[in-house]
């Protein structure tokens, strides 16, 4: 693994495992083209990660706004009706999703 | 009357009660309705309303009440603002059909100020594109050459606007989406300052780069809209409080003393006559009475490879939200995991699956210093550069995109030549600061090229003021709107 955070090139299996952290179920041929492609961008890249600039401090975000909260009074909310009716399945009220948990249904 | 008056004129007129708003609304559906065919500038028409809002609007002045500066308008708004019980797509199969449940700040705010909304435009994928070729409906036109590309991700809006089909729209810019289009499609694109414009209702792409902003043929219609839009939203953590610049009151007093840089760095990759529409865009500001000098930032060349690491790592967080459980495309399996892969395979076309694994990638143990943090280091170094420009700088000045509209096809099949399309645009998301594209020269195949001015935080008034002192020195005839279409 670190031989190949160094080289930038990402194999097929490498690609598979990204695609499972991210939850794409990828055919064979997209795994492939994508293991070339994603190989030239990080290739590309790889020219900041030689800068030396480790006591750098990292940038976040462009504005130096902190801890913004709102008072903690209850205000009008979105419909639960109109947002359930966007949903490709509900029941009761709620979303209704497939089985979670690996146990026989 | 035409369609193609400029947004003031409308909204003047219509105000004094000249013209209805039920005229100009019927004016600009009969202009998209000759073209729109041959261009797909629109993901959806919504015409049923817009004459009933055109309506109210006159009932409204009827009654004796101003309906805003935006009164009677034609706007088109980009198809990641989310509008209430219209149906919201980003261009994505996965979120084909969906109503959202509210509307966006921004719209909100151009209703109130009077403004009709006639459709939403077309993009690429979750604004992830530089030439509108990843939408999952088909690609846009350019308006000055059908076989080119319009730019993107905000590609509908531009053509839309260069078209004659509106006098102003909305367009989202996470990297240059607002600006770059607009220099290939010939109009005024403006990214305003991160936290000037609310992002809520923007479907988020990359939360710490996306801003909203203005589409138009003038530079004083994108200043009137960006006030219309400007302005604190509690809805948005990262709102800016605080006044927003004044713009349009101030747009006419010249650039006399101001210290203008051109960024040299920029030079080199641009097309000739890109290199020398900028070049004669500088000298119109030096007979303006402005201070010119050459600077070189080479900080900023390193802004690429930091994006394509930052935006791709925000977006594979923001768009793990589409997981076929709250809304848009579900494709069922036995257990959620699969049905969350196989719907997230169906719905994401080839551009989004590579962004949200090269983002996920970056984010992964190991690798999430290497890649990462680096680029938000290299995020700090491009900050300190503008700093440091800015102390010897009012604006700075440089090319938009490096070459004209390019033809369909001649960048897709190769991600990283379609990223340099936005090697100019980008430093200013990562700093937060506000640039303006200006249609200024024809190049190369008589088509636009756009001049970009670049200034500091919150610096927009003087960035509007810039812009229009090169609009008065630009070639007219390269500016849309591209065809003059009278309508009686």
């Amino acid at each position: 693994m670190a031989e190949d955070a160094q080289s930038g090139e990402l194999s097929v299996e490498e690609v598979g495992h990204i695609a499972s952290l991210c939850r794409l179920a990828l055919t064979e041929q997209e795994t492939e083209m994508f293991a070339g492609q994603l190989s030239a961008v990080l290739e590309h890249v790889a020219a900041i990660r030689r800068l030396d600039i480790a006591e750098v401090a990292p940038m976040h975000h462009a504005l130096p706004l902190e801890n913004v909260l709102r008072a903690d009074e209850p205000g009008p909310s979105l419909d639960r009706e109109e947002v359930l009716a966007s949903a490709p399945a509900a029941e009761d009220g709620r979303f209704r999703v497939p089985r979670i948990l690996g146990e026989a249904p | 009357m035409s369609a193609l008056d400029t947004a003031r004129q409308i909204a003047e007129e219509v105000r004094a009660g000249t013209r209805s708003a039920r005229e100009v609304t019927e004016a600009a559906l009969e202009a998209v309705g000759a073209d729109e065919p041959a261009l797909h500038c629109f993901n959806i028409l919504t015409a049923d309303r817009a004459l009933a809002r055109a309506d109210e609007i006159d009932a409204q002045r009827a009654r004796g009440e101003d309906p805003g500066p935006l009164a009677g308008v034609p706007i088109a708004l980009k198809d990641n603002l989310c509008t209430r019980g219209v149906e919201t797509t980003c261009s994505s199969r996965i979120l084909a059909g969906w109503l959202p449940p509210y509307d966006a700040t921004v719209v909100q705010r151009i209703a109130a100020a009077g403004a009709v909304v006639i459709g939403k435009t077309n993009l690429d994928e979750f604004a992830m594109g530089s030439s509108t070729e990843n939408s999952a409906f088909g690609p846009t036109r350019n308006p000055w050459d059908r076989s080119r590309v319009p730019g993107g991700s905000s590609g509908g809006s531009a053509a839309a606007v260069a078209a004659g089909f509106v006098p102003l729209a909305l367009g989202s810019d996470t990297g240059g989406s607002i600006r770059q289009p607009a220099s290939l499609c010939g109009v005024v694109g403006m990214k305003p300052t991160y936290g000037l414009v609310s992002r809520y209702g923007l479907v988020a792409f990359a939360s710490s780069l996306d801003q909203i902003g203005p589409f138009s043929c003038s530079v004083a219609d994108a200043a009137t809209l960006l006030e219309v839009i400007a302005g604190h939203d509690p809805m948005d953590s990262t709102s800016l409080p605080g006044a927003a610049p004044e713009l349009v009151n101030r747009l006419d007093e010249g650039v006399q003393g101001l210290r203008v840089g051109v960024i040299a760095d920029f030079l080199p990759d641009a097309s000739p006559a890109t290199a020398a529409a900028l070049r004669r865009a500088a000298e119109s500001l030096a007979s303006a009475g402005a201070k010119l000098e050459e600077v070189s930032i080479p900080e900023l060349m390193n802004g690429l490879a930091a994006y394509y690491l930052i935006a791709p790592a925000e977006a594979s967080s923001n768009l793990s939200r589409y997981d076929g459980v709250r809304y848009g495309l579900r494709v069922d399996a036995p257990e959620v995991t699969e049905m969350n892969a196989r719907t997230r395979a169906a719905g994401f076309g080839a551009e989004v699956k590579r962004r949200i694994m090269l983002g996920t990638y970056v984010l992964s143990a190991g690798y999430y210093d290497a890649y990462y943090s680096q680029a938000q280091r290299v995020r700090t170094l491009v900050s300190q550069a503008f700093a440091a420009a800015y102390e010897r700088f009012d604006v700075l000045l440089g090319p938009t995109a490096p070459s004209v509209a390019f033809a369909f096809g001649e960048k897709v099949a190769d991600p990283l030549q379609m990223y340099l399309s936005d090697l100019y645009t980008i430093p200013s998301n990562l700093a937060g600061h506000p640039a303006i594209s200006v249609p200024f020269a024809l190049g190369e195949d008589d088509l636009p090229v756009g001049v970009q001015v670049l200034a500091p935080a919150l610096g927009e008034t003087v960035l509007f003021q810039v812009a229009a002192a090169l609009e008065a020195a630009a070639d007219p005839g390269a500016r849309g709107p591209v065809t003059r279409v009278e309508v009686a």
